[in-house]
Formats: structure tokens, C-alpha cells, sequence
């Protein structure tokens, strides 16, 4: 029977590396341009990086520019800004963390176990929304609802102290403000979107684990404790890993048009810095791609710690 | 299906209303006050922002619209229309968009199923090679600098070339392919003559439609989303995105008073500042609340397709 079918025949002889390339070569020729396009626009960029080591001059190009060693690591470690963009860039990511991570999880937890499937769904579709509104149109949002005058805060504010208008304080230019306002804005925008992961694995929770708890005599808010969150965990510990690995990526879109000359010491972190020192201005690519390079490089050490450690202890990690 | 009648039933029993204790009454109390407060969070800010939008310039002014416009009138939206920049961006964020978007689902598509066949000799050294590039990469300036040297600054190709393919979708995409696409049916197609050429566009692609729908929301939104990337690239005024003219709008604190020759429109305009800003936000807002509807069910199913490989 199979001796008369080619393909099996074909199957049985061993073949070398050369003959299933050349049989594959319709699936290389797919992958061609989508390489081609990984190795220039995104392998090019990391050869670029050799410049964080050079006093880069545009008339000399990458490699003609003379080699300077780690001296401008150095200019930027010893710079009296340093520590503030460090400090900066950590506080938005930490709070961020600590403050968005919990509040998914219970915004989660809340939805599988409201009774009224209907009223659910219509929160979950609305808080979705904040998700896609673009950062230019959040941050102009966020000034109209934050002036203190005549935005949303204004007017509650003069409402509940009765105090006149535009009394309120001002939380746009204030610098120690702007983390709370960066970080909430942030959790307003995307708990609905970050929540749709542990309600689907909410929903494939086994139902007999369910209905042995209540024969064992659990209320709904003990089985939220002893069978939902226990279920969630695993996806919890993936996700905290991510986020610890992102932990000094600040999305610096939005910090940038946060950012005011009144709050500019408080809300300066590594990725506005290194656009403000690169594009703007005298633009001083070398120390700037050397500041980008510390940033991708710390990045990179903490996502491989983390993943690592949950490989150890849990089992499970990104890769 | 089983399964899905079995939770069924599982919900009705366990969380029926009237027959809960009283502590599971509190406790659905409570966390219903919880999702309201939720919910009021995220929608009183966009109602707030649509009354305003609607009200004379007065009213905004002091302070009196809550939640339903006061002195109701269009004069925001005419001033936002009238504003030649506004279609401008409208018309060249449009066309990023829908040419963008098609070229990044042609690369990752072309990409996601060779990545998908456990067959291809080197798959291990490819995926290493894309997956690399989401962990580390060269940043913004040495980006920079090779942009320039390709000659694409200031040219509709940067707003294409550069943001082709996100690896991260790709993976989303080959995760899709490779567990939905049975392995017998390239068996099949292969043994009645069909090349991996003739398989990828006759029969990948047509079952590969809930994952498409996903990576055109994704792909879609972030182009149309976009403007730091246009903000270094561009210079050229008649080439900025809607996002570029939105950000002079909004994040300006007044109109140029030089494009306004009239001395009393200019008073007027005065007043009617605030209003015109919460009129472009919600023109801006209105494609992607027209499209929302219609991708909704998809973008759940692909935050979950993504999910499976981090």
C-alpha cells in the first residue's frame, strides 16, 4: 500500500539540511522582507549603539568619529541630574506597579463574582474604552478635567469647600502632584483593558470547585478568597514578572507632554531625557544614545533576573 | 458545548440573587457599589467632556456645565471644522492608517507562517533573531540616525517603513496559526500538489480571519494613535497626522491670535477656547468610538491569543 504512494516513499529516506531548504524555499521567500526589515530597521539601530563609545560628528559618520571609551557613561553618571531622572524614572514605574497591579486584579474579581452577568459586561465595555484614546488626546483631557479653575476638580473642589473659583490647588504645574496624576491617569486608562486577562481566566475556573465549596458551607466572598484568587495567581505571577522586567520602560510619551516647566524636576526620566539631549536643541547623539544604551541595558539584566528567579521558583517564566 | 452548558447552569445556581444568604447578599451589595463607582469613574469624565463640548463658551467659563450642556450651541464644533489643519491631519492620518495597516498585516502574515511550520529548517534561529529585538533594542537616536541615512525624514515612507511589523503581533499571529491550522491539512493540500505558497494564500489566510481582525485593531489604533514618532520624523506641516495638530490644539494655551484678522471674532474666539478643545476631543474620538463596536469581541480573543505566549 504505501510502497505505491510517493509521498510516503519520500518520507522514509532521510534527507540532508540542503534538500529540505531547497523543498521549503516557498516559506523562505515569505519570511524575506519581514527579515529583511527586522535586520535593517531593528539590528541596524543596535549597530548604531557602537557611537555611545565615540564622540559622534556628523561629517565623520559612526565609524569615522574618534572613540572616547565609557567617558560619556561617565559624563551622564557624574552629571548633577543623574539622580533626580533616576529617582524620577523609578518612582513613575514603582507606583505605577504597586498601585495598578492590585486594583486589575480586584476590578477582576469584582466583575466574575457580580450576580448580574448583564451589568458586567456593560462595565467592562465601558472601562475598555480609555484604552484606545490616543496620549494626546488623554493629556489634553487630563488639563481641561484638572484645571483648577474650570475643569472637573475645579468646580468639585469650590462645590464641596465653597471656596470661589480657581481656590482649588493646582495640580498640572505641581511638581510632587505629577506622579499621582501620572500614575491614576494610568490606572484609569487601562485597568479595564489589563483586567480582560484574569476575567477569562476567571471564567475557566472549574465550576465543581465552586460547588464543592458550597456544599462545604462558603459564602461568595470565601470562595472570591479560597477558589478565585488561587486560580488567578499563576496569570498574576507572569504578569508582575512582565511588569517588573518593563519596570525602568516609562512610557515617555505621555510623560513628555505631561511635562511643564514648573514640574520639570520631578517629572524628567531617562527617555525624555535622552529625546531632549538627542533631537532637540544641540543635539548630542553620542551622549544621548549612551543614556538610551544604560537604560536598555538595566532593562535587560532585570527582565533576565526576574525571569530567571520564576523560573526557579515557580516554575514557570517568559522563556 | 458541554462544557459552556455546564457553566451555564453553573452560574444559575451559584449566583442566583434571591436565594442568597445574607452574606452573599452584602458581599454582591458591596462589590456592585465597587463596579458603579468604576464605572462612574471612567464615563463622568467623557460625559462631562461632551456637555462641555456642546456649551457656549460663558458657561464653560464659570464653571456651570456638571453634566448636560449649558447654553447648548455648535459654535466649538464650527470653529473645529472650519480649521483647515484639523482635515489636513484627518486626511493624511487616515492614509497612514489604512496603508500602514495593510502593509504591517502583509508582513506579519508573511512572517507569522513560516514561524508556524515546525518543518523549517533554521525556524529556532529566526524566532531568536525577531524575539530578540522585543527585549533589546538600538533606541532613538542610532533609530534616528539610520532613518536620516535612508534619506526617509520628512517623507510619508517614515510613517510606514519604520513601524512594518511588530514582533509582538507577529508571535500573536504564529501562536494563532499554529493551533488552529491542523497539521493534516498541509498534509492533505501537499499530497494533492499544493505548494507552501499556494497553501499560505488559499488556506491560511482565509481561516486565519479572527486573527487578521485582531492585528488590524492593533496595528489600526497604534497608527492612528501615533505622534511621537511623527513629532521626530516630520517637519513638513502637510504631511502631520491629526495627532500632531491635535497636540498644537489642546496643549497650547491660546489660538495664534495671528490667523484671526477680525478684533471682535478674536474676543469672541477668546471665550469660545476651551469649548473648541472639547470639541476636537470628541471629533478626534469619534473614529475610534464608530469602529469600537465592531472589533470589541475580537480584541477580547486577542489580549487572550497573546497571552498564551507572553
Amino acid at each position: 500500500m504505501s510502497a505505491n504512494n510517493p509521498t510516503a516513499i519520500q518520507l522514509n529516506k532521510p534527507k540532508s539540511v540542503w534538500a529540505r531548504i531547497c523543498e521549503r524555499w516557498q516559506l523562505y521567500a515569505l519570511l524575506a522582507i519581514p527579515f529583511i526589515y527586522v535586520v535593517i530597521f531593528m539590528y541596524g539601530p543596535m549597530c548604531g549603539l557602537i557611537i555611545a563609545f565615540k564622540d559622534y560628528k556628523y561629517k565623520l559618520g559612526i565609524f569615522g568619529s574618534p572613540w572616547v571609551g565609557f567617558d560619556q557613561f561617565l559624563e551622564f553618571f557624574n552629571s548633577y541630574r543623574f539622580w533626580d531622572i533616576v529617582k524620577n524614572t523609578l518612582v513613575l514605574s514603582v507606583y505605577s506597579l504597586v498601585a495598578g497591579f492590585p486594583i486589575t486584579i480586584f476590578f477582576a474579581l469584582c466583575i466574575n463574582a457580580f450576580p448580574s452577568a448583564k451589568y458586567a459586561k456593560v462595565v467592562q465595555t465601558v472601562t475598555y474604552v480609555p484604552h484606545f484614546i490616543s496620549t494626546v488626546i488623554m493629556v489634553g483631557l487630563l488639563q481641561q478635567l484638572l484645571n483648577n479653575r474650570i475643569g472637573i476638580w475645579g468646580i468639585a473642589w469650590s462645590a464641596i469647600s465653597g471656596q470661589p473659583m480657581g481656590s482649588a490647588p493646582a495640580i498640572l504645574t505641581s511638581g510632587p502632584a505629577f506622579k499621582h496624576m501620572y500614575v491614576w491617569s494610568g490606572i484609569w486608562q487601562s485597568t479595564g483593558y489589563s483586567a480582560v486577562i484574569y476575567i477569562a481566566a476567571l471564567a475557566g475556573v472549574d465550576p465543581s470547585l465552586h460547588e464543592a465549596a458550597i456544599i462545604d458551607g462558603a459564602n461568595r466572598a470565601q470562595r472570591c478568597w479560597h477558589v478565585d484568587i488561587p486560580t488567578i495567581l499563576p496569570t498574576a505571577v507572569i504578569m508582575l514578572i512582565m511588569q517588573i522586567g518593563h519596570l525602568m520602560s516609562v512610557g515617555y510619551e505621555k510623560t513628555y507632554l505631561l511635562q511643564n516647566t514648573q514640574n520639570l524636576t520631578y517629572s524628567e526620566i531617562i527617555s525624555t531625557y535622552v529625546y531632549k539631549v538627542g533631537l532637540t536643541g544641540v543635539s548630542d547623539y553620542s551622549y544621548s544614545t549612551a543614556i538610551g544604551l544604560f537604560n536598555s541595558i538595566i532593562n535587560f539584566i532585570l527582565l533576565m533576573t526576574v525571569n530567571f528567579i520564576s523560573n526557579k521558583v515557580t516554575g514557570s517564566g517568559l522563556f | 458545548m458541554a462544557k459552556a452548558k455546564a457553566q451555564k447552569v453553573g452560574k444559575n445556581s451559584l449566583f442566583s440573587f434571591a436565594n442568597a444568604s445574607v452574606a452573599d447578599k452584602t458581599f454582591y451589595v458591596v462589590i456592585g457599589i465597587f463596579l458603579t463607582i468604576f464605572l462612574i469613574l471612567v464615563a463622568y469624565p467623557c460625559l462631562f467632556v461632551i456637555a462641555a463640548s456642546f456649551s457656549s463658551g460663558g458657561a464653560v467659563q464659570s464653571g456651570q456645565v456638571y453634566i448636560w450642556p449649558v447654553g447648548f450651541n455648535l459654535n466649538g464644533y464650527n470653529q473645529c471644522f472650519n480649521n483647515p489643519n484639523i482635515w489636513t491631519g484627518f486626511r493624511n492620518s487616515l492614509g497612514y492608517t489604512v496603508v500602514g495597516t495593510l502593509w504591517n498585516i502583509s508582513l506579519t502574515m508573511m512572517c507569522a507562517y513560516p514561524m508556524a511550520r515546525s518543518d523549517l529548517p533554521g525556524r529556532n534561529i529566526f524566532m531568536f533573531l525577531f524575539s530578540f529585538t522585543m527585549f533589546f533594542g538600538g533606541g532613538m537616536i542610532p533609530a534616528y540616525i539610520l532613518n536620516r541615512s535612508l534619506h526617509l525624514i520628512n517623507t510619508v515612507w517614515v510613517m510606514i517603513l519604520p513601524l512594518s511589523m511588530s514582533v509582538y503581533n507577529m508571535i500573536v499571529a504564529r501562536t494563532f496559526i499554529a493551533s488552529n491550522i491542523p497539521k493534516d491539512m498541509l498534509e492533505a493540500a501537499s499530497i494533492d500538489g499544493c505548494s507552501d505558497l499556494k497553501f499560505f494564500t488559499s488556506i491560511v489566510i482565509p481561516l486565519s480571519k479572527a486573527v487578521i481582525a485582531v492585528l488590524v485593531l492593533f496595528y489600526g489604533v497604534g497608527h492612528w494613535n501615533q505622534y511621537f514618532h511623527a513629532m521626530i520624523y516630520l517637519n513638513d506641516r502637510n504631511l502631520f497626522p491629526l495627532q500632531l495638530f491635535l497636540k498644537e490644539i489642546l496643549l497650547s494655551a491660546n489660538i495664534d491670535p495671528s490667523t484671526v484678522s477680525d478684533p471682535e471674532l478674536a474676543a469672541q474666539l477668546a471665550t469660545l477656547v476651551e469649548v473648541i478643545k472639547y470639541s476636537v476631543i470628541v471629533v478626534a474620538l469619534i473614529p475610534v468610538l464608530l469602529v469600537y463596536p465592531f472589533v470589541q469581541k475580537y480584541f477580547v480573543k486577542g489580549v487572550m491569543i497573546g497571552a498564551i505566549k507572553g
